[in-house]
């Protein structure tokens, strides 16, 4: 009850991973047909297409850029043809179409010739990170922020410690412990490959300790580098999330509203190190993941390194198949992932986990009224208070719940999970951070309109001042040269040379 | 009985002159402030969706009440919030603007005559003489000018479309 | 494999753990059991029969008020109404007439409960409200203790005794009684200082009529939630365990009045009682544990919840030695009830980045080097 704990907060649900945690990384899936490559897979903008229909591709070529600023550039999973860029149903809860390239495999997985690259430790760190942007990699541990802006805004700063994070908390999820377990050594290299992009003083690569034998994995490989720490912490949801994370290692919060850079930390996750390490040390682009397909309705669950744009479908019946029916098919942990609306949208770059969970596993319940018995502000890793929040969102006062904290809640579900009335808490969270969002755009919109009528407005007066100015100017002129010659001069002569000036406008 | 009489009629006079000098002091002048406060929040592009001739005759209507604070379907909630704020009402009494909407063009009909983007106020459409036009969706305030100019009526307002990035969840209903 | 479109779309969290309203209250109920069921022995049957009336005239008062408000009958099941009857019924005096059960209870559920809007909308604990109401309205009932007279032994009223104890005024039992022993009514220990706080003679009257083991397992007059202390600590022992209450507001209760008590005992002995005295007498721990701690009416964050134990602390402490009532648990849990939204108001917890007053916290010197 009184058990020391270096975060706030926070729950011990039901971990599940002992399914696949014992299991290998199935590495060998047949490639599928077709795949789906969603062109609005990473955080910020789209990604823009560069290759044509009915184009010929290679594995690792390069298939769409960087929507500029928040982006990252997409490749292609395998060798084939680019055969359609078209709207599919996006794995999002809201099921609303969105454009994705259609890549047809040839099946000969055709790779795309690379330079041979020197040992990347003696590169110039900017290269790195230009290299690293080049390979599309994004944060592979949920926020899929694009690394390579992770990376320079960390050189920016100047970093005392990276922190590596092991911390794979949400239920089921097994794809970071695994590849800690098996890829130990890549990984230790890509942590020490970041530190030398961002120049950090220390590295501590952070494992919860339900986690054995991958603690044990990495400190094997972390022995001979001097500098690499491997630091155990309690396990706990949400430990994984990188300001509790930050807090549990360094005993450091980050103030709200600023960056981990802020207090001289980075955070980067243990399996987009390995992703980083591929990049830069075999010229390999980010075109798959691993992932967790679990959920009691899957029968035979495993970690799967799946190519991009493989269909869920094919994943599941890669694993087996469903045992029966799920009530919830979900992309990501059960904590903080999404719904799926359909079994054939695919793999994309964040797809952490494919979970069919039945009824039990989601134990849903219709809401019964808050009893105000305040466990979800006793559970809130953030220190927040959620039944006040939910509230103020209820009766639509966004407001009321920014003074109770909704602009630092993260989503993370602990007090939904612990709410004994089954308030969907997360779920007016979501709606208010929407709606605030949307707001915050109508606004910027109206802002933009506004000086663009004033600046309309302006430029109308200014023309016709310009345009006054001629015409009397004309008129002087004229009669300076009536007064000289011929009286007679008739109006129609000066509207005809009217048109003209409209049409330079 | 004098003193107090004498007391009183001062306190009167008094006071009497200070209202005076305060009326004269801080008198509101013939145009209410608060109308030109108002018309700087408003959009400014005269678009008339709020059914009066321009922002200024809207902000008028909204100050003497004869207007909703929700006329202004490009503004949206935002808008709605705002004014709410300064005019010092609770924002969830007041309903939901319409939805705002935008312009769209039909390529296979626009003839590029140049009097819709003539009409725009705010620019949102580009083209030239004899080329297609088109929207530019982030600027548009779904006035319906542009709409009634072209002489080919290919130009339709439609009701702005949830994306991926506006979607959000909507708000749980339970009793 | 079917298409998916019955799949759920739902907001996440997609796990739940196991608590439910009812899941609470119904552990709340158990562990009121020992504390219960020691109380039936102790006062014999009139107690049993009139906790099962005021329970379930509770529970008839909810399902009366739900049905009137169009609700579906079957959230009583949610045990809130059971637990409130049940808690009002344990602050009782055990022999009380069925009307001051039944009437409690339709109170503490319709004017405590539902007119405010139900479940989770109170502002006053329901069974206080009720207690409080009754013992202003009919004090020579409510103040009537009983001599313990455990159920096995032979002066004990049997059943239909009993009935009549309850339903009419069991007049032939009390006087017989009376003439046996020497009168089964009297005051409390607490109600013996009332009266020994005017006449200065205090600590003459704790060393005569207080006695630790009667204290500690509520042989003594009193309610059933005031007798046995030994058993109401292993009740709030279970739910401090299962988490199902948290230890600010008990313990601060607890540390407030030892303090106080403590300061004024030493101050004047003849005047203020021990600290032992108060923390084992009348309905301190009972409050501490069961009554203060409701969610409903109790603030939610942590420092909130010191800061409401402490102020019941002091007014129940300040009741007891100054006021007019011998004891002022309900009166205190009222008056800090109202005062809930005002803390909870002004003592949100800390959030994550930011201090106290909710600004973001500053960094350090030096935190920040921008290269």
């Amino acid at each position: 009850m009184f058990r020391f704990s270096p975060i706030k907060g926070g729950i011990h649900p039901d971990s599940h991973k002992d399914h696949t945690a014992n299991r290998d990384i199935l590495t060998s899936m047949p490639i599928p047909e077709r795949l789906y490559l969603p062109l609005f897979q990473q955080a910020g903008a789209s990604a823009l297409p560069v290759v044509g229909i009915g184009d010929p591709v290679l594995k690792g070529q390069q298939i769409a850029v960087t929507g500029g600023g928040l982006s990252a550039h997409i490749h292609a999973p395998t060798s084939g043809k680019l055969i359609a860029i078209e709207d599919i149903v996006a794995p999002h809860p809201s099921g609303l179409p969105a454009p994705a390239m259609v890549l047809e495999s040839d099946g000969d997985d055709l790779p795309l010739e690379q330079p041979s690259i020197c040992n990347p430790f003696t590169r110039d760190p900017e290269e790195l990170a230009t290299e690293v942007e080049q390979a599309g990699i994004v944060g592979l541990g949920g926020a899929i922020f694009p690394s390579a802006v992770k990376l320079r805004q960390g050189r920016r700063f100047e970093i005392k410690t990276l922190i590596i994070n092991g911390g794979e908390c949400e239920p089921y999820l097994t794809t970071d412990d695994r590849l800690m377990q098996e890829r130990a050594e890549q990984i230790v290299e890509g942590a020490r490959l970041i530190q030398h992009i961002i120049e950090a003083y220390a590295v501590i690569i952070a494992v919860e300790d339900n986690k054995p034998n991958a603690i044990a994995a990495l400190k094997k490989a972390a022995a001979p580098h001097g500098k690499l720490r491997v630091a155990v912490v309690p396990s706990m949801y949400p430990m994984g999330s990188a300001k509790q994370l930050i807090q549990a290692v360094t005993g450091e919060e980050v103030p709200a509203g600023m960056r981990s850079n802020d207090v001289g930390i980075l955070v980067h996750n243990v399996a987009t190190a390995y992703a980083i390490q591929q990049a830069l040390c075999f010229k390999r682009p980010l075109t798959s993941r691993v992932v967790t397909v679990g959920g009691s309705c899957i029968a035979s669950p495993h970690n799967v390194e799946a190519l991009f744009g493989t269909p869920i479908s094919h994943l599941i019946e890669y694993c087996g198949g469903l045992k029966r029916e799920p009530a919830r098919l979900i992309m990501g942990g059960p904590m903080m992932g999404q719904t799926l609306p359909s079994i054939n949208t695919p793999v994309m770059k964040g797809t952490s986990a494919i979970l069919a969970l039945s009824p039990e596993e989601v134990n849903e319940k219709s809401p019964d009224p808050c009893i105000r018995c305040s466990r979800c502000v006793s559970a809130c890793p953030m220190g927040l208070v959620p039944l006040e929040m939910a509230k103020h969102v209820k009766a639509d006062s966004f407001d009321g719940a920014q003074t109770y904290g909704l602009r630092d809640c993260i989503l993370c579900g602990s007090c939904s999970y612990v709410c004994p009335s089954h308030i969907p808490l997360v779920n007016y969270f979501e709606y208010a951070k929407g709606e605030l969002k949307n707001q915050r755009t109508a606004a910027q919109k109206l802002a933009y309109t506004q000086q663009l009528t004033k600046a309309r407005e302006e430029r109308i007066e200014k023309e016709a001042a310009a345009k006054k100015a001629a015409k009397s100017k004309k008129r002087r002129s004229r009669d300076r040269s009536a007064s000289k010659s011929t009286p007679s001069s008739t109006p129609s002569e000066t509207s005809s040379s009217e048109p003209t000036a409209e049409n330079d406008s | 009985m004098f003193t107090s009489t004498i007391v009183l009629s001062l306190l009167g006079v008094g006071l009497g002159g200070l209202l005076g000098l305060a009326a004269k002091v801080f008198s509101v002048g013939e145009e209410n402030p608060l109308v030109e406060d108002i018309e700087g929040m408003l959009p400014g592009s005269n678009c008339g969706q709020c059914g009066f001739p321009g922002c200024k005759p809207a902000a008028e209507a909204i100050v003497d009440g004869s207007a909703d604070l929700t006329c202004c379907p490009p503004g949206g909630k935002a808008l709605v919030s705002s004014l709410a704020e300064h005019l010092g009402m609770d924002p969830s009494t007041i309903g939901e603007p319409a939805a705002p909407s935008l312009a769209y063009i039909k390529e296979s009909l626009c003839t590029g005559c140049t009097r819709c983007f003539k009409v725009c106020p705010t620019d949102a459409i580009v083209g030239a003489n004899k080329q297609i036009h088109s929207v530019i969706g982030s600027a548009c305030t779904g006035c319906g000018k542009c709409k009634d100019a072209c002489p080919e009526d290919c130009i339709s307002l439609e009701p702005e479309t949830v994306d991926l990035d506006s979607w959000h969840w909507p708000k749980p209903q339970w009793a | 494999m079917k298409t998916t479109a019955d799949l759920l779309m739902a907001a996440a969290p997609h796990a739940h753990d196991k608590s439910s309203v009812d899941r609470i209250m119904l552990h709340v109920c158990l562990a009121l059991s020992p504390v219960t069921a020691w109380g039936f022995y102790l006062f014999g049957w009139p107690a049993i029969i009139l906790w099962t009336i005021t329970c379930l005239s509770a529970v008839a008062s909810e399902a009366f008020c739900l049905w009137l408000r169009g609700y579906k009958i079957n959230r009583v099941s949610d045990a809130s109404a059971l637990l409130t009857g049940w808690l009002l019924a344990l602050s009782l005096p055990p022999w009380a007439p069925w009307w001051i059960g039944v009437g409690g209870s339709a109170l503490a559920i319709i004017v405590g409960k539902h007119l405010y809007g139900g479940i989770g909308q109170n502002i006053f604990n329901p069974a206080m409200l009720a207690r409080v109401a009754l013992l202003v309205s009919f004090p020579v009932q409510m103040t009537t203790w009983i001599y313990v007279e455990p159920i096995s032994h032979i002066p004990a009223p049997d059943l239909v005794t009993s009935l009549s104890i309850i339903f009419s005024d069991g007049g032939e039992y009390l006087s017989s009684t009376n003439q046996l022993t020497d009168g089964v009514t009297g005051a409390t220990i607490l109600g013996e200082l009332k009266t020994a706080y005017t006449a200065h003679t205090v600590a003459e009257v704790s060393s005569t009529h207080f006695q630790w083991w009667p204290a500690l397992t509520g042989i003594t007059k009193g309610s059933m939630g005031e007798t046995s202390e030994i058993l109401i600590l292993i009740g709030a022992a279970w739910l401090l365990l299962l988490r199902i209450i948290s230890w600010h507001i008990p313990v601060s209760i607890i540390a407030t009045i030892a303090m106080i008590s403590l300061l004024f005992h030493v101050g004047d002995p003849d005047r203020y009682a021990s600290p032992i005295l108060h923390l084992t007498s009348g309905g301190l721990l009972f409050t501490a544990f069961f009554i203060a701690t409701d969610y409903v009416t109790s603030p939610s964050s942590p420092f909130g919840k010191i800061l409401f134990g402490c102020g019941t602390a002091l007014v129940m402490f300040a009741i007891r030695s100054w006021g007019g009532f011998p004891e002022g648990a309900g009166f205190a849990v009222l008056f800090m009830n109202a005062l809930t939204p005002l803390i909870d108001r002004y003592c949100k917890p800390r959030a994550y980045g930011r201090d106290f007053k909710g600004k973001a916290r500053k960094l350090l010197k030096n935190a920040r080097k921008v290269i």
